[in-house]
């Protein structure tokens, strides 16, 4: 029979017990366990969860909160990468849009009534629209280039990396701005039914994401453009225009977490804000088993990479090690991931085990 | 294919190009600068050009290999931190000697990058997130040997950062002069040597350099180790010229060497370019910093992004201007 | 080299000598007991169809692949080089159809690279330049050696990657599907090197698929069929037919015949109205202007040698590749085709020919490729239901014989025919007007490639227009009912059923002979 060398190499199937062991999502549940079985053997009272203030308390309110941003950040760079591509200035978006709200927002003291409040330098709302505007014109700029100029994405987003913090710190003069005005801060900081307010914003975003990529074509057609771009043009995908858009969405994401670390924190650094946020959402996406090169990916696996970046943070805070150490545990980690992902690895564990077994 | 559009294409494809478009931008800058600013007009300024951005050069020859090669290094700035804070440490605390201090460090970003390239190329990693990391490492490492800088006050260290070398219209500084000599280095390493050789063909065509039986594994990790080793030698030439070794130091190098690297006319893909490029691409982006200090009004924050903006218009030509069969 | 005034058959002793060579992936047999002997000044073409074997022949010489059994003898002594530098080392040199050089170095550093002349250690410009010259001067091709290889065309890259070759005196010169991107003008500058090259004995190996150039330059031809040599002949004692035969075998008499009976139902069919007319269609460097009709339930055969500018015609239909000038209408309506999907909404089709990397998204299942044009044409708001998909899935499968073993199975994981069968199946789901198939049954069996084109002709009967192109001209000309003839990326006549036979087309495709206007 005439052979067709692209054909595969066929092995005889066998029944596996452990396919579970094999689903995308059980290694990164499996990091977070064991992150969390060490937080609960070192650090006392880490699970303790109690009411205070009218919401719900506890280090682990903690990390959800904190985290919030990055899960963010790492849901619209997982659309990205699932693309083939890379977006390296989701940090100096976030300084953007931080900076653009507190900078319209401000928050001047005036009296009203015989009791000083403070208030808004224009109507919250428009302040908010204009720093997601900001954001979204970011991510048309980096669509354009990578969609329209077919620049390499890394390339493409460098540019932006180095132009849009400077832009930031352009209109801060590279202060610090300080917002005063009282209910920007409920974004970051509030609580709604106990729980922070940022995770429901969050929630929700991960909700509609979830909810466009199963209920419409678009997961088949990012996965389709992520694995042969060139096929799924012929196909009649229109691989530009997804592209572009996941572009867009990741600025955008970028830009409502820059908007909640500006509350959080009250003020805006466009200096520090967003520093490395990138790398850390990166990070979190090849965490939750994506893969750099493209094609199938997990939200939900980019939000439990967040939520272990978070905790590795907060359990290196709390038992007192130097928060210096993050930096190298994270490089760390980076590097046993791809390594887990490398197809040379695997091979040299298959052969390993085509040799015991021989 | 389009075998009459390649022969068109064949003159401004060719790598003099963009680095002659790269000198042109330069001269036009200095004249601009010059007649809106009588005393930019002046050798001391040119000097200072070089005195400044001398770490950054050292960074850029060696970036400029690793991109020649197809890869990228994100590490270097951090990297370059690192070294400043060994040296620091090794100076003050351990009160080690200079010299050894200064090989010690040599060796360690030698060392260190030819780990990543080893690792990107015997693990088939993507360059950028193996580099990304080391950055990560690198940083963290330098915040565990010390939060806080590290003022060095070792005499050599300290005769060197003052010392004036004298040259008709000013002085220039012995960091300076070393930069050039790595330039020097760099362009013959890049011209004259089997490895400099390899080094394009790989960024030419990979398969095909591995099957001319070209020693690709080792050329790429030496290539990682270069650029370890010139951004560890960018950290001595930092610590010279700051005297101290900090955690803080250098972010952001990494980008202003790619930047660099680019505007000086080499190809982001590999395999196009000249080492040289990486002299003018240095100083057409001191020139603007320059300029805009000059300027007084401008804050220093547009720095950046006129880099940006410099950066992409370069990408686009290189974009529109792309050899075929890439 | 030894200037030996060597005739094609004389008995001197082979330079290179394969006997018994076995080589097994799992599941498949790539070669079964080959033996080949290669004489000093001799071209020895290897042939075979698709499939047959030639390439995993040329990976084990080259160092590729290791034979499980077997001995390879170079000048009488075994060798067995375990990568590519080793058999170069050896002296067996390769020239690949897409020629492994670096386009970004000059013609000289391309011919030297990794073995510099040097002076006092440092590589000798002057030096290298000089003997470039010289080694092309052996060649006759007389370039520039300090331009980039990359702004100079195949034919002239492939000079350089021979005269490299020769520079590592190189007793074997393996050429591997060297004209496939050749235009007729440099397939004869390249087969006037290689007889120079003969001249001074060198053992020259050419693996070819096309016919003519095979008589052009031969001495000998060694036929492979299923991992197996089937003969050995002097080129002068083998026929053309009989080389066809000997290649296809005995399944394509079977196949003959029953293609013969299809024939007759087949011509009983007449075409209807002009679907797709397509005026001075033409892409600078790709195509000249070129004049097309397509008639609804037409099976209109395009033909011509690699290069010629059928694909790009296709690309051009289909919108795949922008056109620089001319004009396409289907059902009188004109199309701007600034894309494949201009096309899809017109009611076209196509399946490239390249359908690893144009065609099936591999890591993806058999029925998300099955309705991902379908899905496309429907928009990202209306997704298509499981249920449906797995409906439609199921009955491609059936109704086109997919060997797979479920419909979420990753296409990735069947064979080639199979993989054609899905991707054929995502067109037909659209029910287009007008199907493109660029070289549909390339890589595939016999059987399967008879299941495609009886159903492709089935459909045509039933009133869809099918542009086939193809370059196994038996099958082009066996299935159409209109032939189009491309030389030289523009037309060569077109020629009705039963106008053409074996013979006769390939004088049209090579130029020679009377030709109709076209």
């Amino acid at each position: 029979m005439p052979l067709d060398l692209a054909a595969p190499i066929e092995h005889a199937e066998r029944r596996d017990p452990w396919a579970w062991l094999r689903h995308p999502l059980f290694r990164p549940v499996a990091a977070l366990a064991i992150l969390l079985l060490v937080d609960l053997a070192l650090i006392p009272g880490f699970f303790h969860l109690e009411v205070k203030d009218g919401h719900l308390y506890g280090s682990l309110v903690d990390i959800l909160n904190r985290a919030a941003p990055l899960m963010l950040a790492a849901l619209g760079m997982t659309l990205v990468i699932a693309t083939r591509g890379i977006d390296i200035s989701v940090g100096a978006v976030v300084a953007l849009s931080g900076t653009v709200a507190a900078v319209l927002i401000g928050g001047t003291m005036v009296i009203e009534n015989g009791v000083p409040t403070y208030v808004s330098r224009i109507p919250m709302g428009y302040a908010l629209a204009a720093s997601i505007g900001a954001a979204l014109l970011c991510g048309a700029w980096n669509g354009v280039l990578v969609a329209g100029l077919k620049l390499q994405p890394i390339v493409a987003t460098l540019i932006l990396m180095v132009a849009g913090r400077g832009l930031a710190q352009l209109f801060t003069d590279g202060q610090i701005v300080t917002v005063y005005y009282k209910p920007f801060f409920y974004l970051g900081s509030g609580y709604l039914f106990g729980l922070p307010f940022a995770l429901y914003v969050v929630a929700f975003v991960a909700g509609l994401t979830a909810l466009l990529v199963k209920k419409t074509a678009l997961g088949l057609f990012i996965q389709a453009v992520g694995i042969n771009p060139t096929a799924a043009r012929l196909a009649g995908v229109r691989t530009a225009t997804l592209v572009f858009s996941v572009y867009v969405f990741c600025s955008a994401c970028a830009g409502v977490a820059g908007l909640m670390i500006c509350s959080n924190i009250k003020s805006a650094d466009a200096n520090n804000a967003g520093l490395l946020l990138e790398l850390d959402a990166i990070l979190a996406v090849t965490l939750g088993g994506t893969q750099l090169v493209g094609g199938t990916f997990s939200l939900a696996g980019s939000l439990i990479g967040a939520l272990i970046i978070q905790t590795l943070t907060y359990t290196i805070y709390s038992l007192g090690v130097p928060p210096e150490v993050n930096m190298v545990v994270k490089s760390i980690v980076v590097f046993l991931v791809c390594l887990a992902q490398s197809e040379q690895v695997h091979a040299l564990f298959a052969r390993r085990a085509k040799g015991s077994t021989a | 294919m389009t075998r009459t559009l390649t022969m068109f294409r064949a003159w401004p494809a060719s790598p003099y190009f963009t680095s002659l478009v790269t000198v042109a931008l330069l001269l036009a800058l200095l004249v601009a600068g010059s007649l809106a600013y009588p005393a930019f007009f002046a050798r001391q300024v040119f000097f200072n050009l070089l005195i400044d951005n001398a770490f950054l050069l050292v960074v850029a020859v060696g970036m400029g290999f690793v991109i020649l090669s197809g890869g990228i290094d994100l590490s270097v700035g951090s990297v370059l931190a690192l070294a400043t804070m060994i040296a620091a440490w090794l100076l003050e605390v351990a009160h080690w000697p200079a010299w050894a201090v200064i090989v010690t460090v040599l060796v360690l970003g030698a060392a260190f990058g030819a780990a990543m390239g080893a690792m990107i190329h015997f693990f088939k990693l993507q360059a950028f997130i193996v580099t990304l990391a080391g950055m990560f490492l690198a940083r963290g490492l330098c915040y565990l040997i010390s939060i806080a800088s590290i003022t060095i006050d070792n005499p050599t260290f300290v005769a060197i950062s003052r010392a004036q070398l004298p040259l008709p219209g000013g002085f220039i500084s012995p960091g300076a002069l070393i930069a050039l000599a790595v330039l020097g280095a760099g362009i013959w390493l890049a011209h004259c040597t089997a490895f400099g050789r390899a080094v394009y063909a790989i960024g030419g065509n990979e398969q095909s350099a591995s099957m001319m039986g070209l020693p690709v594994a080792r050329t790429r990790v030496l290539v990682y180790a270069l650029s370890g080793f010139c951004a560890a030698l960018g950290g001595v030439l930092f610590a010279f010229y700051m005297l101290s070794g900090y955690g803080l130091h250098a972010q952001g190098t990494e980008l202003d060497a790619i930047a660099a690297v680019v505007i000086g006319g080499t190809l982001l893909a590999g395999g196009y370019g000249y080492i040289a490029g990486a002299l003018s691409g240095v100083l057409v982006l001191g020139a603007i910093q320059t300029l805009i200090a000059f300027d007084g009004t401008l804050s220093s924050w547009w720095t950046k992004i006129v880099i940006g903006a410099l950066l992409f218009v370069f990408c686009v030509v290189q974009r529109v201007l792309a050899p075929r069969g890439k | 080299m030894p200037a030996a005034n060597v005739s094609p058959a004389a008995p001197a002793d082979p330079v290179l000598a394969l006997s018994g060579i076995h080589k097994q992936f799992p599941g498949v047999k790539a070669l079964s007991d080959v033996t080949l002997r290669l004489f000093p000044g001799e071209v020895h073409t290897l042939m075979g169809q698709n499939g047959a074997g030639k390439s995993t022949l040329i990976k084990v010489l080259t160092g590729v692949y290791t034979p499980d059994s077997g001995a390879i003898l170079l000048g009488g002594a075994p060798i067995a080089p375990r990568s590519t530098q080793e058999a170069q080392s050896l002296g067996i040199s390769t020239v690949y159809q897409e020629v492994n050089l670096c386009p970004n170095l000059s013609v000289a550093e391309n011919i030297f690279i990794g073995r510099y002349p040097r002076r006092f250690g440092m590589i000798a410009w002057g030096a290298m330049r000089q003997q470039a010259r010289a080694l092309l001067a052996q060649l006759q091709v007389d370039i520039d050696v300090t331009a980039q290889l990359g702004t100079y065309p195949l034919a002239i890259q492939q000079m350089v990657a021979i005269a490299r070759a020769l520079n590592t005196s190189a007793r074997v010169l393996i050429l591997d599907e060297p004209t496939s991107s050749l235009d007729e003008a440099e397939v004869q500058l390249l087969f006037g090197v290689l007889r120079r090259l003969r001249e001074q004995g060198m053992a020259i190996l050419f693996v070819t698929h096309f016919l003519e150039q095979t008589y052009a330059i031969s001495d000998r031809i060694t036929v492979m069929r299923n991992g197996e040599v089937e003969g050995e002949y002097p080129c002068s004692e083998l026929s053309r037919v009989a080389l066809v035969n000997k290649m296809v075998g005995a399944a394509a008499e079977a196949a003959h015949a029953a293609r013969t009976e299809d024939t007759q139902e087949h011509t009983s069919a007449t075409a209807g109205p002009v679907l797709l007319r397509a005026r001075g269609l033409a892409r600078k460097g790709a195509l000249a202007p070129l004049d097309l009709d397509i008639h609804q339930g037409e099976l209109l055969g395009l033909c011509g040698l690699l290069g010629s500018g059928r694909t790009e015609t296709a690309r051009l239909l289909f919108g795949a590749d922008q056109r620089d000038a001319g004009s396409v209408e289907v059902d009188g309506r004109a199309l701007a085709l600034t894309s494949p999907r201009d096309a899809i909404a017109a009611g076209i089709g196509f399946c490239s020919e390249d359908r690893k990397h144009e065609g099936a998204i591999l890591a993806l299942s058999v029925r998300e490729n099955l309705i991902l044009a379908m899905q496309a044409k429907a928009g990202l708001l209306r997704p298509i239901p499981l249920r449906r998909q797995q409906a439609l899935a199921t009955d491609y499968v059936k109704w086109l014989g997919i060997k797979t073993a479920s419909i979420d199975t990753p296409i990735g994981s069947l064979s080639g025919g199979n993989q054609q069968k899905v991707l054929l199946a995502r067109w037909l789901a659209l029910e287009p007007k007008l199907m493109i198939l660029d070289e549909p049954t390339r890589g595939i069996d016999v059987r399967a490639k008879l299941e495609i084109m009886s159903f492709v002709a089935d459909l045509c009967r039933k009133g869809m227009a099918v542009l086939f192109i193809s370059s196994e001209l038996p099958e082009v000309l066996h299935w159409s009912e209109r032939m189009l003839v491309l030389r030289d990326r523009k037309a060569g006549g077109e020629y009705a059923r039963g106008e053409l036979d074996d013979a006769s087309v390939l004088d049209v495709i090579a130029g020679r002979g009377e030709q109709h206007a076209a």
